[in-house]
């Protein structure tokens, strides 16, 4: 919980890791990738406030205690939420998996929810291993990292035939949220490989599953933005946006979070602090002090209220996983649906104002 | 245009400048995507050796590669040049790429069984965002001083001032076959068609969007590649 002017904020941060990237950990023959990926989200990390820096070394693997005092002691997270991301063709144990996050569980088990995983490539096995999982975890959400290199495969689509079944099989046995992120590597190669156009297809055709889009669809911002104004269960992930940008590029930022407000709306922005690409604590304080600046260039995007940050930072996501939230950090119950954000636009019935 | 770096002349570096990143709609010179320029005469003309280098290990291959074949092409074309060598450096798809190009050998095959087709849908889907995008940068001005749906909906490319994001929009257009005349609407939908006054609310939105999706790419990009290459840098390939 974090409070400021009075007012509390419940935080939970949907996208958090507890990764070994040590290079006890790399693949023999496969260390220029393990680097590399490690390598990238340090550059990532970079872009966050020159004091939160770690050194690369110690980036490679935080501890247990670095993980609670980073979370829960100093970032003001209320809930976190674990993606797994395997990475098994690079990381020998896998770069973050369900079974490493859930160590964490023993510990926190009131504050941390694990999610899974599947890969539709594996087959009968990667099924019973979800089955496994879910027996285990009772997942209530996975996510698939759509660019996972595995054996001579370089990535796969939602749409995959195969994937279909794993999505009816993932639904039926209860899980509610699919958290999709892209990457570079996708079969076929000539083609773009950070296309939403599959989560666009998959979320019609599961209508039973919410999708939330990890880094808005970065770098594709404005073809997730065209699909998710019209598809009601998809969400934006803000993993990335809040940690790359609002440091770094306040101006970028402002700009993608008044086009997010505008297409995707404050209801279904998810924040996500990335852990431990970046730490919490600034980017918690730094969303609840923001403000979309004066500047004419803005003038035309949504402004975020203190409701909207109560939301963003936590109870969106609550709502997706049934988190309890404590009956003070509640909003009071809004009367009648809003209008979905854009929608009078899409629908061709806008203003003739330009 | 930046300036040529000290030793290369002034046509290499303006071959170099007409590569565009593709995603980022931008040179590559712009972009401090080129390591390394070197001209070595020999008697049949000049030998230039490019390195080119990106903001990390795992940008995407198709782009990598488009853009190495589009240097190699652009430095051969140069009058006086017998040879190009152009090379990508620290990247994970380095060998496969430097390679195909070299042996000018084509996306699919150098990138055997990972591939089904060239590159050249991928660079219209890629000139088509960037040609809607340069109708915010030329629109955004006329829309502040007050322009309407009505008059936007009928201003041509011959009424704006001219600028470098005239031409740019002019040279993406013409790219993918999209009218880029005097007479040619400022406002059209990907397929070329004009947008009617109704629609210039929602076709501003959309441009304005994909101009800032763009851009924000653009700014990760560079301040990811300064990180990487920057002295000292932990992650120094």
């Amino acid at each position: 919980m974090y409070e400021k002017d009075g007012e509390k904020y419940f935080v939970v941060d949907s996208h958090s890791h507890f990764w070994d990237a040590s290079k006890e950990n790399w693949v023999e023959g496969a260390e220029q990738y393990a680097k590399g990926w490690i390598d990238c989200f340090y550059g990532y990390h970079q872009l966050g406030p020159p004091e939160t820096h770690w050194d690369w070394e110690h980036y490679l693997k935080p501890s247990v205690e670095d993980f609670e005092r980073d979370m829960f002691v100093e970032g003001h997270v209320d809930y976190a939420i674990f993606q797994s991301t395997y990475l098994r063709e690079w990381y020998k144990n896998g770069f973050n998996t369900a079974a490493q996050n859930a160590e964490l569980l023993e510990k926190w088990g009131d504050k941390l929810i694990v999610n899974g995983r599947f890969d539709p490539r594996d087959g009968q096995k990667g099924l019973d291993e979800f089955d496994a999982d879910m027996a285990k975890f009772n997942h209530k959400g996975i996510k698939l990292y759509t660019a996972e290199w595995n054996g001579d495969s370089r990535g796969y689509k939602l749409t995959d035939p195969e994937c279909y079944k794993f999505l009816q099989h993932a639904q039926d046995a209860g899980v509610k949220n699919v958290h999709v992120h892209k990457g570079p590597t996708i079969w076929p190669l000539d083609k773009d490989a950070f296309d939403v156009a599959d989560v666009d297809h998959a979320a019609t055709d599961f209508q039973g599953l919410n999708f939330i889009v990890e880094h808005v669809g970065l770098p594709r911002i404005e073809d997730f933005c065209f699909m998710a104004v019209q598809e009601p269960n998809v969400y934006a992930g803000l993993s990335v946006v809040v940690g790359g940008l609002m440091h770094a590029r306040p101006k970028f930022f402002a700009k993608v979070m008044g086009e997010l407000l505008f297409w995707v709306g404050e209801d279904k922005m998810l924040y996500g602090g990335d852990y431990n690409i970046w730490t919490p604590k600034w980017q918690v304080e730094g969303l609840v002090d923001w403000q979309m600046p004066d500047d004419d260039q803005f003038a035309d995007y949504p402004r975020l209220t203190t409701a909207s940050k109560k939301k963003i930072l936590g109870l969106n996501a609550a709502k997706l996983y049934d988190i309890p939230v404590p009956a003070e950090l509640q909003l009071p119950t809004e009367a009648g649906e809003n209008l979905q954000p854009g929608e009078e636009l899409v629908e061709g019935t806008a203003g003739a104002q330009a | 245009m930046i300036e040529a770096p000290e030793g290369v002349s002034p046509e290499i570096w303006a071959a170099l400048d007409t590569v565009l990143d593709p995603e980022l709609d931008e040179p590559i010179t712009g972009l401090d995507f080129v390591e390394s320029c070197t001209v070595t005469a020999a008697p049949d003309g000049d030998i230039v050796t490019v390195g080119l280098r990106l903001p990390t290990f795992f940008c995407a291959p198709n782009f990598s590669f488009l853009m190495v074949a589009d240097a190699y092409d652009a430095v051969s074309a140069v009058p006086g040049v017998a040879r190009a060598e152009v090379t990508l450096v620290d990247h994970h798809a380095s060998d496969e790429i430097n390679g195909g190009v070299a042996a000018h050998a084509g996306f699919v095959e150098t990138f055997t069984g990972e591939a089904t087709a060239e590159l050249d849908d991928l660079r219209r889907i890629f000139l088509t965002k960037a040609s809607v995008a340069g109708q915010d940068r030329l629109a955004r001005p006329l829309v502040d001083a007050g322009a309407g749906p009505d008059e936007l909906a009928t201003t041509t490319l011959g009424e704006l001032p001219e600028s470098d994001e005239l031409t740019r929009l002019r040279r993406r257009r013409d790219g993918i076959g999209l009218p880029s005349g005097d007479d040619a609407p400022l406002l059209i939908h990907p397929d070329g068609s004009p947008v009617t006054s109704e629609q210039v609310p929602l076709h501003l939105r959309r441009a304005r969007l994909q101009r800032v999706g763009i851009e924000t790419n653009g700014e990760y990009c560079k301040s990811l590649l300064a990180l990487r290459y920057a002295p000292g840098a932990a992650t120094a390939p």
